[in-house]
């Protein structure tokens, strides 16, 4: 009798256990196919306006005023200059950060403060170093300048890299550096040539990131590079940036800005997705 | 044993040596000035605003370039409104990402799942900001906004949530798409926290008979607990930073009066981005700057207060075990 009972409730609580496991199963299930459902829908938007738009004249002429024939060739250039000197000044200065926190400091209180101050500009409000750069890079020369936009992209460019470098460079085996160490080699020479040659695949991999995350970076760029119709290579003028463009294009009324935009967005989209891909096969084939 | 004297190159170690030091320091020093830098900065150019308002800047609704009357009520509102949506929309299908990615995908879908989530991380926020705008918005009018009027029209509270122009911006639209967009950030710290926990814990608890569920709800998630609430304070952060997605979609109109989702409506980074290079020198531009500072002030406070929960809660694990 007592059994019987016993056996019943066992049985039940075991379905409800099924159950109950079911569910979150299939709710699981969902929440991946809706995950899924949103790249797809997004990608294929994309791909499908975005070729509409695209055209030679895309990439050879310049930016055209509201219904005219026109292209982004002056955005795509700026972009690519900005964005390349961006990670020519944030680059060393991030690796050298990194290396410090990596190798030189690794609890003390200085290099405790720098990682979590780096870990607040690596999520700080990109919208907010614009305005920073505003205010002393833009404001004192009373000018907007391509420089400027440098400028706040570099400052996107060095968390980004300090926080890859630091990782990767922990990684390396103390072993090695040992090894360096012992056959007397100084400490520079360990890290540049042992250490960082080591982790190398992992510093570019921070690199490609952080230069995939600028390429679409349009916040900073609003208030301190702004725009400019036409082809220049002068960093103390306004210049035009792919990210920009596509903004001022995108919540215009006309049509044939719309379309140029949904060509910029295709472009910007298979520019950072390809570097990330890349970024992920370089570390996959060291790891 | 022939003992030649190291080399000169290896002799000028030790100066060499401090010149590297001295830069790398220097390096991580720049960072940390940053920081106070961008501080400063903010505070020196939002000074006017600052000392003509005060903190009753943050609870003003007047937001009038002409007659020069500045209140940062509307935009914070929206800010913390559409991130709120997003999270509640985010965080359990991020949940349901991971626990996929980690207990029930078989291992060869693994890795392509784990790398299209994140590959919608890498999706710069510009094409989410367009593709909301023109593509997403239209759709949510017509196939969610449209029927919810039609069937509570003439409800108190409810019908006045939905009313609006059927355009598909406001801030319900700016909500989904931040969802969309922090959602493979929280998944993707979930996942690798979730991936952190030891086979021998997990192995025990199916050995016990725990189902699936039960091995994640009772194993996995309280061993992660430290670093599935970092995933969700950083995509609470991105959230309220972001710029370009919001802009797009939540209409740039400052407005309190309609409660509504569908109504057009503003936030902190879209009245900097849409008025900030138009702003005249003075008042407008320096109550723009003060809205900065509030921004900068709350992603603050949200990366800090997880910062130390997390350490707070590694500290009270390690002392349990």
């Amino acid at each position: 009798m007592m059994s019987e009972t016993l056996k019943k409730s066992r049985a039940a609580k075991f379905a409800h256990r099924n159950r109950v496991n079911q569910l979150a199963t299939v709710l699981a299930l969902s929440a991946m196919a809706f995950g899924l459902f949103w790249l797809f829908w997004i990608l294929i938007e994309t791909v499908r306006l975005g070729i509409g738009g695209l055209s030679l004249d895309t990439l050879a002429l310049m930016t055209p005023p509201p219904n005219e024939e026109g292209g982004l060739a002056n955005a795509i250039y700026g972009s690519t200059l900005m964005v390349g000197l961006a990670t020519l000044v944030g680059t060393p200065i991030g690796v050298m950060a990194g290396i410090y926190l990596a190798e030189f400091d690794k609890s003390g209180w200085l290099a405790n403060v720098t990682r979590f101050v780096n870990d607040i500009l690596l999520s700080a409000p990109s919208i907010v170093i614009g305005l920073f750069v505003y205010a002393i890079a833009v404001n004192p020369f009373k000018t907007f300048s391509a420089a400027a936009g440098v400028l706040a992209l570099a400052l996107i460019v060095i968390p980004v890299v300090i926080r890859t470098t630091e990782n990767m460079l922990q990684l390396v085996p103390a072993g090695l550096r040992e090894a360096a160490y012992a056959l007397g080699a100084p400490k520079w020479k360990v890290i540049i040539s042992i250490t960082l040659k080591a982790a190398r695949a992992g510093v570019i991999t921070g690199v490609l990131l952080a230069v995939a995350r600028i390429a679409g970076e349009t916040a900073p760029l609003l208030f301190t590079a702004l725009s400019n119709q036409f082809w220049t290579s002068s960093l103390g003028q306004p210049m035009a940036s792919l990210p920009v463009t596509i903004f001022k294009f995108a919540m215009s009324p006309y049509e044939n800005w719309q379309k140029l935009a949904w060509a910029g967005v295709f472009l910007i989209t298979l520019a950072v997705l390809a570097l990330n891909i890349a970024a992920r096969v370089l570390t996959r084939s060291k790891a | 044993m022939n003992s030649t004297p190291p080399s000169k190159h290896a002799r000028s170690g030790p100066v060499a040596d401090r010149i590297f030091g001295w830069v790398a320091k220097s390096c991580a020093f720049l960072t940390l000035g940053l920081l106070i830098a961008i501080l400063t900065s903010l505070t020196v150019n939002a000074w006017p605003a600052i000392a003509k308002y005060g903190f009753s800047f943050l609870a003003s609704t007047v937001w009038d370039p002409v007659q020069e009357e500045f209140g940062g009520f509307v935009m914070i509102y929206g800010t913390l409104a559409t991130s709120v949506i997003a999270l509640v929309i985010a965080v359990p299908v991020s949940f349901g990402i991971a626990l996929f990615l980690t207990e029930l995908s078989p291992s060869w879908l693994k890795r392509p799942l784990g790398t299209a989530i994140e590959l919608l991380a890498a999706v710069p926020s510009i094409v989410y900001g367009m593709w909301g705008l023109l593509v997403f918005g239209p759709v949510l009018a017509q196939y969610v906004q449209m029927p919810l009027q039609a069937a509570f029209a003439g409800v108190p509270y409810l019908g006045m949530l939905v009313s609006g122009p059927p355009v598909g911006i406001g801030l319900l639209s700016a909500g989904i798409i931040l969802a969309i967009m922090i959602i493979p950030f929280i998944a993707a710290v979930m996942r690798d926290v979730f991936e952190v926990t030891p086979h021998l814990l997990k192995e025990s608890a199916y050995g016990l008979g725990a189902t699936t569920w039960e091995v994640v709800s009772k194993v996995v998630l309280p061993y992660t607990k430290t670093g599935v609430i970092g995933g969700i304070m950083l995509g609470l952060g991105r959230a309220i930073g972001e710029t370009m997605a919001v802009t797009f979609v939540i209409g740039n109109f400052n407005q309190l009066d309609s409660l509504s989702l569908f109504q057009a409506a503003n936030s902190i980074t879209s009245a900097l981005a849409n008025e900030f290079a138009e702003a005249g020198e003075g008042l407008h531009q320096a109550a723009l700057m003060y809205l900065g500072l509030v921004l900068f002030f709350i992603t603050f406070v949200i990366l800090t207060l997880s910062k130390l929960l997390l350490s707070q809660l590694r500290k009270s694990e390690g002392a349990k075990t």
